[in-house]
């Protein structure tokens, strides 16, 4: 079975029911995309299929097919992204167990709707998050899409660039 | 000058059969076995992020500092790192202390077994309770200003001038009359030669001078938080590793009886069906995958003992029946509260109910574990890297000093991850069956959710007497639940009173102190155990304390037709620090300003964990349907080492709270946990969070928590908020039950 993922072609022998989450974790090694519950309702394992983002401890490694595997590792190749540049920007992570789905969704968001509103990202962002970053996450879609400034964001929290060291 | 005698217990540390190094670029975690097994698996993403484990042997300043040549300062950090932000606080006190620059700062975790080897070096490694910072700030700051003092005196030597002739800025050491300079990096090996001073002779600086302490910086640890390089015990991959699932009797206190492991032991990649202990099974195979779907096939025949004959309304009713017992069960006895509220002009009173809760941290349990023949090692998720140390010691039968744990910074501990190492002891005793073999054990969520410590269940009776104008004339609180400490600590228990689970209703200053002053008032705790159990939840026992005592007092205000602000206020004048902060929510919130048509106002205030918390909640309610429109904090943690992180630690905390007053609770069905997974435990999502609003108001007088005084007021404020919107009081959690669901 061959499996493309972040442009390169992997041979893996493995049994076709093996979700792509266990597959890209355990057979090619990439431990960046999570395992939180294994029944598509936490996110915490969200990869793009040809872009899209899917739930991949759902999805069995025989029905990817030649379709492209993106993970967060690829999102880029320096922390350089959009979303990335502000989850750092406002430490959006705490623990940061679910932050690659986390990640992974918003920067799909962006992809789709280049300027979400506060309700496409409420109907976008259906990650669980149990350190309760949520509040981060929507400063942070708002502050990678240009639809607010970092300063503004900062202030908000009696901060600023300055101030954040 | 002498060498001191801890840097040649480092030196002895180095001389470790096994080594861990972490500084290999890309090439995954090195570890150098004995014999080197067969590399099965290779971790594409870097190992250890260069935060987690501390190199033994590395040159050092002291115990707290290691300054490298290149001016790199190297913070040591003992506390667990969960998300909370306490490596990144503390390296802030340390910086503060000594002087360098923020900047170069990196921070690394000696483990257990090196603080052993220096008799506890690094003081306590618990991480709970909300004491990283607060428990150990003052020697961390005495140890880096200690380290200040050598350097300073080292550059001293080096110029040949006199001490007091010195500034240092950022690291950089300078000569004032003469304009020379030198820096941390430069004398810092001359340094970690000199007599350390007394840290006792030590004078910590004014925190109204402190300069990186104190403010928002951004955490040390957040760049590998986004791009899945952050390396979790979950994502342990180390060489010729196997993975192992677990499965415990569904009902606790049940027992294995048999498992066929013929059924499973030909299916791919399974290498053993193992006896855990007498009630836990584990497959172990190639994969972790592998291993739970056989698992999950593998017929298994369970005892399940008397438990089985137990579900939620069996327990409902115990503690309903609790309530009424009459005994010994006082803690607080001021006045005679019983007569005082049966001669009063008018009683209030009401029963109400908060139920189990699961952790569910987002990263299952686990723990990887090696036993070689004389030595066992263990990679451990874990609030108290010394527990797991202990943990592993008594599973692997082998003395402290032949074991080591390297922590990892948990996927959220939340209290499960800190007194309760019950996880370690499994995994070691699969270890203990492969020798040689590093076994990764990692739980399914299925597993995580139906054998945790869950917060305990609790009813509480509250009675009130009001005089004629409304005034509280007696309060008689009767709590009756499980107790943490009969699970996980019984010898804390005296003569059957357990004072942990009346936490918030203390008349002792200091921690977790009742705010109000009545004429009288009595408290009491009727311990009502189950086969189910529980632990310290994040907020632990201030949860349902606080929820019950603000909803109450919201009920008293309005059967007095008070406002509740100055219900409140008319019986605080002896708690100063919780009336101000109380009185800084308020204000925050313009109590008392009109609000749009719909919207309703709820209030609370309560102390836990050292800290004093209030909220002012803003709902509407429409239908059966919740909408939270806004949240007002006030915190008083006496000290504020870094706003931001203090900011989000209140902000998660509210995500959390509110998950307990709306989503579904946790039950137990003919002995069993009913609910597995998110899908019947659902938690609160990104669309029901309201936007946080915070006013830190520290007094600079003490040092209180941060990760959970705030937890106990967010219900109750929205609670109130609910029953002033419906005109009638909310009192059995979660709302599902008043027929509330949130937007």
């Amino acid at each position: 079975m061959q499996l493309t993922v972040n442009n390169q072609v992997h041979n893996i022998d493995v049994e076709p029911n093996m979700p792509l989450l266990w597959a890209i974790r355990e057979i090619i090694g990439l431990t960046g995309t999570k395992y939180g519950c294994g029944i598509a309702q936490c996110g915490a394992c969200t990869v793009y299929m040809n872009g899209e983002p899917v739930r991949s401890c759902s999805i069995p490694v025989s029905a990817v097919g030649s379709m492209k595997i993106t993970t967060v590792e690829a999102l880029s190749a320096d922390n350089s992204h959009p979303i990335q540049k502000a989850w750092i920007a406002l430490d959006v992570p705490q623990c940061g167990y679910c932050q690659s789905g986390q990640v992974m969704a918003a920067a799909a968001l962006l992809k789709r709707i280049p300027k979400p509103t506060d309700a496409d990202i409420d109907n976008a962002m259906s990650n669980i998050c149990r350190c309760g970053t949520y509040q981060k996450i929507r400063d942070g879609i708002h502050v990678a899409s240009g639809k607010k400034k970092l300063a503004d964001v900062l202030a908000q929290y009696e901060a600023s660039p300055k101030t954040r060291g | 000058m002498t060498i001191k005698e801890t840097n040649t217990s480092v030196a002895s540390v180095s001389r470790r059969r096994f080594m861990i190094d972490t500084s290999l670029a890309g090439g995954g975690l090195m570890i150098g076995l004995a014999s080197m097994p067969n590399l099965a698996f290779a971790q594409k993403a870097p190992s250890y992020n260069p935060n987690t484990i501390m190199k033994a042997g590395d040159p050092e300043v002291n115990a707290w500092v290691n300054i490298k040549p290149d001016d790199t300062v190297v913070v040591r950090i003992a506390r667990s790192e969960m998300g909370q932000g306490t490596r990144t606080g503390l390296a802030q006190l340390v910086a503060e202390e000594l002087e360098c620059d923020w900047k170069k700062v990196i921070t690394e975790s000696p483990t257990p077994g090196q603080s052993l080897a220096r008799k506890r070096a690094w003081g306590e490694m618990s991480t709970g309770g909300s004491r990283g910072i607060r428990i150990s700030e003052d020697y961390v700051r005495r140890g880096a200003a200690a380290a200040r003092v050598m350097l300073l005196q080292a550059a001293a030597n080096e110029l040949n001038v006199p001490v007091a002739e010195l500034k240092v800025d950022k690291g950089v050491i300078t000569h004032t009359p003469s304009g020379r300079k030198t820096t941390y990096g430069k004398v810092s090996e001359a340094a970690s030669k000199l007599t350390p001073p007394d840290p006792k002779s030590i004078t910590l600086k004014d925190p109204k001078t402190w300069k990186v302490a104190g403010q928002p910086l951004a955490r040390l640890d957040t760049a590998d938080k986004v791009n899945g390089k952050k390396v979790f015990g979950a994502d342990l991959q180390l060489p010729g590793m196997l993975c192992a699932a677990v499965k415990a009797c569904p009902v606790f206190g049940g027992k294995l009886v048999s498992f066929d492991e013929a059924k499973v032991k030909n299916l791919r990649g399974v290498k053993g069906v193992v006896k855990v202990n007498d009630f836990t099974v584990a497959v172990v195979a190639d994969t972790w995958w592998r291993a739970k779907t056989a698992l999950d096939v593998l017929p298994i025949v369970w005892d399940e003992g008397k438990g089985s004959n137990t579900s939620s309304p069996d327990i409902e009713k115990m503690l309903r029946a609790g309530l009424e017992e009459t005994g010994d069960f006082w803690q607080r006895k001021e006045g005679d509260a019983v007569t005082e509220i049966k001669n009063s002009a008018r009683q209030v009173e009401a029963i109400y109910y908060t139920p189990y809760r699961s952790h569910v941290n987002m990263e299952p349990m686990n723990a990887t574990v090696r036993i070689g023949n004389d030595r066992a090692e263990a990679w451990v998720p874990t609030q108290n890297g010394e527990a797991s140390h202990a943990a592993l010691a008594e599973a692997a039968g082998l003395p402290l000093d032949k074991c080591e744990v390297f922590k990892l910074d948990p996927g959220t501990g939340l209290g499960r991850r800190g007194g309760t190492q019950e996880y370690v002891g499994q995994a070691v005793a699969i270890a203990k069956q492969f020798p040689g073999v590093p076994i990764k054990m990692l739980w399914s969520r299925e597993e995580d959710m139906t054998h945790d410590y869950y917060h305990p269940i609790a009813m509480a009776k509250m009675s009130a007497g009001l005089d004629s104008n409304g005034n509280i004339t007696g309060m008689h609180i009767k709590v009756a639940g499980q107790s943490i400490n009969a699970t996980v600590s019984p010898m804390a228990i005296k003569d059957n009173k357990d004072v942990r689970q009346l936490q918030g209703f203390y008349a002792e200053p200091g921690d977790a102190q009742f705010g109000y002053k009545f004429p009288s008032l009595l408290t009491e705790y009727v311990m009502k155990n189950t086969h189910v159990p529980v632990g310290p939840w994040r907020g632990v026992n201030t949860n349902q304390n606080g929820l019950f005592m603000e909803c109450f007092m919201n009920e008293c205000a309005v059967a007095a037709k008070k406002d509740p602000l100055a219900y409140r206020q008319a019986v605080m004048k002896d708690f100063p620090k919780h009336l101000a902060v109380l009185n800084a929510a308020a204000k925050k919130a313009n109590w008392g300003s009109p609000l749009p048509a719909g919207v309703h106002r709820g209030i609370a205030q309560f102390m836990g964990y050292a800290s004093y918390s209030a909220c002012v909640a803003e709902v509407s309610v429409t239908g059966n349907i919740v909408t939270i429109k806004r949240l007002v904090f006030a915190l008083n943690s006496g000290h504020v080492v870094n706003p931001w992180l203090v900011r989000e630690q209140i902000e998660g905390s509210v995500v959390m709270a509110m998950g307990a007053i709306f989503n579904p609770e946790i039950t137990v069905e003919n002995g069993r946990i009913k609910q597995t997974n998110f899908d019947s435990y659902p938690l609160i999502k990104l669309a029901s969070t309201p936007i946080t609003e915070c006013v830190l108001v520290p007094t600079n007088d003490f040092w209180g928590g941060v990760g959970e005084p705030t937890i106990c007021v967010v219900g109750p404020a929205i609670v109130n908020a609910i029953s002033t919107a419906l005109g009638r009081p909310m009192r059995n959690f979660p709302l599902s039950k008043e027929n509330l669901t949130l937007a």
